[in-house]
């Protein structure tokens, strides 16, 4: 991080496509673990009056805070990384009983070139481990495909009632600069 | 007045959770899982009740989605201390939002009482109100008696700044009064009777 703590980043394209996306789907809470990739997002969401961010100490406090809000009525979206799908399993498989939808959006590590191997065996298991619990998962490298396919997860999981979730590729956000 | 009191002088959970309950009018009210659940139902089941019977350490996430989402319903949280204990960076998490309709409440016996009474990290003084009042919480307190549960009846329904209670209870094993346990149908159930029909 090298802008100032309190700078808004400049939302690239398929942020700021998300983000209406989110708007049009009636997304009212978000709950993120920061990652490098989602920080243009992150911004946009914490600046609109019409969404409730929260940032969580662990990724799987998103699952349990969207399922409070929806329980109260509200759509949630939920953004991490990849290593964090796996702090989520055992509440994966309480949104799977409850049928709690929601909308993860997973920006990759451990793939294209990472510089760091500790992120390659969670990034190389993500998918799967989504897959295996219940999860229904789309991904892409494409950044003019990406908001067609939130889209997509958007409308599946507020009708299938199941979480869904969007894997954003590394190559797509660009290596980590180190 | 019937006694809050078990046998050793510490407060009991069953009659601790009907005494918070008793005043709960519009309230929505989430139960950790274990005991804390036997003890909601216990008290009588309700359409605005959200057991939980997985999920441990979410209890106070829970809470906090919803209480973002019903800004003028009380939220109150009935968890137990080793539910509480997985899920300490949710106080911090609950702690940065802070929002005023939200209560939690642990019944802590110090034990992990489902699995077999072993001491939790309470018993070795871990302590839980101050962990949340170091987490942003406006409000903490530790209960023992029956004066701090009268005030602590007091406050968790107030709207008037996100709290943290601490009940410290007997280590009783009572008889598991078991709610629904479909938590698709607990859960819908609880959306109708807050949201209506859709």
């Amino acid at each position: 991080m090298n802008a100032p703590q309190d700078a808004i980043a400049e939302a690239t394209p398929w942020q700021q496509a998300i983000h209406a996306a989110f708007t049009e789907a009636g997304i009212a809470q978000v709950g993120y673990v920061p990652d490098a990739g989602h920080t243009g997002l992150i911004d946009l969401c914490e600046t609109d009056n019409a969404i409730d961010a929260t940032v969580l100490t662990t990724e799987e406090e998103g699952i349990g805070l969207l399922a409070g809000a929806w329980l109260g009525g509200q759509r949630g979206a939920l953004l991490m990384q990849s290593s964090g799908v796996g702090n989520c399993v055992n509440m994966l498989a309480f949104a799977q009983h409850c049928r709690v939808p929601m909308l993860i959006l997973v920006t990759m590590r451990g793939e294209w070139e990472e510089f760091n191997p500790w992120q390659e065996p969670m990034g190389r298991a993500t998918q799967a481990a989504l897959s295996l619990m219940g999860v229904a998962v789309r991904r892409t490298d494409d950044a003019e495909a990406l908001p067609g396919l939130v889209e997509e997860a958007l409308a599946e999981t507020f009708t299938r009632m199941l979480p869904s979730a969007v894997l954003i590729g590394q190559k797509l956000i660009g290596a980590k600069k180190w | 007045m019937v006694s809050d009191m078990a046998a050793d002088g510490r407060l009991e959970r069953r009659a601790v959770v009907r005494r918070l309950l008793d005043e709960r009018g519009e309230a929505l009210v989430v139960a950790g899982l274990g005991s804390p659940t036997w003890d909601l139902a216990a008290a009588g089941d309700h359409d605005r009740n959200f057991y939980m019977w997985g999920g441990m350490g979410s209890a106070v996430t829970i809470g906090l989605g919803l209480a973002l989402a019903q800004r003028a319903l009380p939220v109150l949280v009935i968890t137990g201390d080793g539910e509480m204990l997985m899920g300490l960076g949710g106080l911090a998490t609950a702690g940065a939002k802070a929002p005023a309709n939200l209560s939690v409440v642990v019944l802590d016996n110090e034990r992990f009482g489902e699995t077999g009474m072993q001491k939790s990290h309470t018993a070795y003084g871990t302590d839980l109100p101050a962990i949340a009042a170091a987490s942003g919480f406006s409000w903490t307190e530790t209960v023992r008696d029956e004066a701090g549960l009268a005030a602590l009846c007091g406050r968790i329904y107030a709207k008037n700044g996100c709290g943290f209670a601490s009940v410290k209870i007997a280590p009783d094993d009572l008889p598991r009064v078991m709610p629904e346990k479909n938590g698709a149908i607990v859960k819908d159930r609880f959306r109708r009777a807050l949201l209506g029909a859709a």
